[in-house]
């Protein structure tokens, strides 16, 4: 049971269902907390190569590093999606495609 | 005595002087005070003082053999080799103080004379420029160059003959003074082109001394003589060419007296002077022909006319008639006299009769009279009484042409009857030459005793225009006493004081060369048949002149009989005169119109059967070949291959264009499709 690949395992499904929500949801709070998952996957992988893989320490530092900046990412995205909100008065980002030509 | 080196800056100056004033007066005349005729004026007397200071010079020297050449190589193609130079000798110097006195008495009367014309300082660019080329003439030591300022005289006299252009008849006079010269100077080209082949050189002594040694003989020599006589025949005016010379006298009056008097019509003579080595004697006997009847053909125009320039014209083409007439007889010296003394008493009676027309025009503009015309002698008479300088002078130039003694005239038409009766007596089957000489000097006095009777004697045939006539300012009456003093015989005899023989500074300075041509009269042979000649020729010209004259005298002044009646009498023999042998009728009937006709043809067959038919119809067939080309490559090449290309990418791009949906989401699912791709692809 306490094995690389079980973790490993646990953070594929963590990161798939992240991707999943990151494509699928229409919510835009919903989209960064699909985003959330997959840092959050990638945070496990790095804990779990600190402890098996051989990369000691390193790991735990840049498992911190990903946290701040998933602290900081989550406040830009959310004051971006409280000004989409002001503008548009939805949140749904498939309403806000002004990118398309 | 003149060093070398200052007398080649001394010609120098002398050319190229007014044709500094001529550019200075073309460009920035108009906005100089007086309308910059003191840059003009000033260049002229300073030439005027430099040629003085040659021709005192050529008096201290005394010697009739001085030459001086200076050469500068132009043109150097190896075989083909044009040098410009220049060639000073006696007959230079005084060429070249004739032309800067007579040229700077014309800046000074045309002060007064053109004042507030409204090209005034174009007309003093074009005095300039005129200048400029006579020179250029006089100075020349070889026939390239001189025919470049040939031409260039040509040009200044179209210029200054068209000065007023606004009249038709001055534009045409110009246009037909042009093109007759044209005539000419194709021959003189075609002499120049003759020579140049035969002996390889322009200059004049090559020439001479190729022709010496016989590189250049018999009918090709005569011809060529021939041909270059053609340019003078043109210039100098003389039959069949004489047309341009009377018409030019559209012209202002100063500009007729300079050129079309003094100067530019004696280039012609000059020319047969320099050249006179050259000729052959078949080419002189042509050359005397040539020269007698104009003598005696345009003096017997001058009887009848009745405009004051027109018979001044006329008589001017009979004494270059004259001069020519003395070159084919040999006696070239003589030619060269008569032109110098010609000049003086002919510019005299331009400048006077000037004189008279600018009085005629100011009184006939003060009584509003707009329609009579100021030159027409029948509206003149008794003019003696108000305008006495004027008359005077041109009294003094009328006895000097009609060969009076104590005048210049008599000194140097003796000089030239002398040669012609020597001529004659060497060749009787000739004998016409000297009814030719003498028949001219006998009219002579006779058609200018009328000019002077009728313009100055008499009483006033408008006595309301005779009563504003008064004499002409100080400019312009200074110029006629000048010229009127220079028209006595003493300034050519000097230091002599006989005044039965042109014995002085002139002969004992300008002595004939012998001519090039082997087998010619040499020219002590020449000499000495004038001088066996001398004093029955003398005779001779004294009864025909006082003749003419005295028949004037009857005729205009005592009016024993009446020119009316007898012009009836005369009835054919005066229409023809009048008319001018009704030349430019005839040239105009026998040549320009036929020469039209011809044109005519000509141009049916260019444009109505060759441009219509060949070049049209060619390019019909282009046009049609090109619609088929047009068609291959518009609808083929553009429409399928080149549009087609665009068109098929357009269409990719319209479809390709619904990927880009514009949702995060979707590029995101793309991006995650693409990275399974390449895993798939990595492990496998």
């Amino acid at each position: 049971m306490d094995s690389l690949n079980n973790y490993l395992f646990v953070s594929v499904i963590l990161f798939s269902l992240g991707l999943f929500g990151v494509i699928t949801r229409r919510n835009g709070v919903a989209v960064l907390m699909g985003v959330e998952l997959i840092l959050n996957a990638a945070n496990l992988n790095f804990l779990a190569f600190a402890r098996f893989g051989g990369m000691n320490m390193a790991g735990h530092v840049y498992a911190l590093f990903v946290i701040v900046l998933a602290a900081a990412e989550a406040a830009v995205a959310l004051a971006i999606i409280i000004n989409i909100f002001n503008n548009y008065k939805t949140i749904n980002i498939d309403e806000v495609s002004e990118l398309k030509q | 005595m003149i060093a070398s080196n200052t007398i080649t800056l001394f010609c120098l100056l002398i050319l190229f002087l007014p044709l500094v004033a001529f550019v200075i007066n073309i460009f920035i005349g108009k906005r100089l005070p007086r309308e910059g005729d003191w840059v003009s004026v000033g260049a002229i007397l300073i030439t005027l003082l430099l040629s003085l200071i040659l021709l005192i010079s050529m008096f201290i020297n005394g010697d009739p053999n001085f030459s001086h050449e200076t050469v500068l190589p132009w043109i150097d193609l190896g075989a083909f080799k044009i040098d410009l130079g220049i060639w000073v000798d006696n007959i230079t110097v005084v060429m070249l103080v004739v032309v800067a006195l007579i040229s700077s008495m014309t800046h000074l009367f045309s002060i007064e004379y053109m004042k507030g014309d409204i090209r005034y300082n174009r007309y003093y660019a074009y005095l300039g420029l005129f200048t400029f080329s006579m020179n250029g003439i006089v100075l020349a030591n070889n026939l390239m160059s001189l025919y470049i300022f040939w031409e260039l005289v040509g040009v200044s006299s179209y210029l200054l003959i068209g000065h007023w252009f606004e009249k038709h008849s001055a534009a045409d006079a110009s246009k037909k003074a042009f093109l007759t010269n044209r005539v000419g100077d194709i021959g003189f080209f075609i002499g120049i082109m003759l020579m140049f082949t035969a002996i390889n050189s322009f200059n004049f002594q090559d020439l001479f001394d190729g022709v010496n040694q016989g590189l250049m003989a018999g009918n090709l020599l005569t011809l060529a003589g021939i041909a270059l006589f053609m340019g003078a025949v043109g210039k100098s005016s003389q039959f069949p060419l004489h047309i341009w010379l009377p018409d030019a006298m559209e012209g202002p009056t100063p500009v007729s007296a300079l050129m079309h008097a003094a100067t530019m019509v004696a280039a012609g003579v000059y020319l047969t002077v320099r050249l006179f080595p050259l000729f052959s004697p078949e080419a002189l006997t042509v050359i005397a022909y040539v020269g007698g009847f104009t003598a005696l053909f345009a003096a017997t125009i001058a009887i009848t006319q009745n405009d004051i320039k027109k018979v001044l014209a006329y008589s001017t083409v009979s004494q270059l008639g004259y001069m020519i007439l003395a070159v084919g007889v040999g006696n070239y010296v003589a030619a060269f006299f008569h032109l110098l003394t010609h000049a003086m008493f002919k510019a005299c009676l331009f400048y006077g009769s000037g004189s008279v027309i600018h009085a005629m025009h100011h009184s006939l503009h003060d009584i509003n009279d707009h329609d009579t015309d100021p030159q027409d002698m029948r509206n003149m008479g008794g003019f003696n009484s108000k305008m006495p300088i004027t008359y005077w002078t041109m009294a003094i130039a009328t006895l000097a042409i009609s060969g009076v003694p104590l005048f210049s005239g008599f000194l140097s038409k003796d000089a030239i009857l002398a040669g012609t009766l020597s001529f004659v007596e060497h060749h009787p089957e000739h004998l016409l030459l000297a009814i030719f000489g003498f028949g001219a000097a006998a009219i002579t006095g006779f058609y200018m005793f009328r000019l002077i009777f009728m313009t100055f004697h008499g009483k006033p045939k408008m006595p309301a225009v005779f009563k504003g006539i008064h004499e002409s300012p100080k400019l312009m009456t200074y110029p006629l006493i000048l010229l009127a003093g220079l028209s006595f015989f003493l300034f050519y005899t000097l230091p002599y004081f006989n005044p039965f023989s042109d014995h002085g500074w002139f002969t004992d300075l300008i002595k004939a060369k012998d001519s090039a041509v082997p087998g010619s009269l040499t020219a002590a042979e020449i000499y000495e048949g004038v001088h066996h000649a001398h004093y029955p020729a003398m005779a001779l010209s004294l009864i025909v002149a006082s003749l003419g004259i005295g028949l004037s005298y009857l005729f205009y002044f005592k009016q024993k009989f009446s020119a009316k009646s007898w012009s009836k009498r005369m009835g054919f023999l005066y229409k023809l005169s009048l008319n001018k042998y009704f030349f430019d009728e005839n040239y105009n009937r026998f040549l320009y119109q036929p020469f039209l006709k011809l044109s005519r043809a000509v141009a049916y067959l260019d444009w109505d059967l060759y441009d219509k038919y060949f070049i049209n119809g060619f390019g019909r067939v282009t046009r049609i070949f090109s619609k088929l080309t047009g068609r291959m490559d518009y609808d083929g090449l553009d429409q399928i291959l080149v549009d087609g290309i665009g068109r098929s990418m357009q269409g990719l791009g319209k479809r390709l264009k619904q990927t880009q949906t514009g949702r995060l989401q979707n590029y995101m699912l793309f991006a995650l499709i693409g990275v399974i791709v390449i895993l798939v692809f990595q492990t496998i």
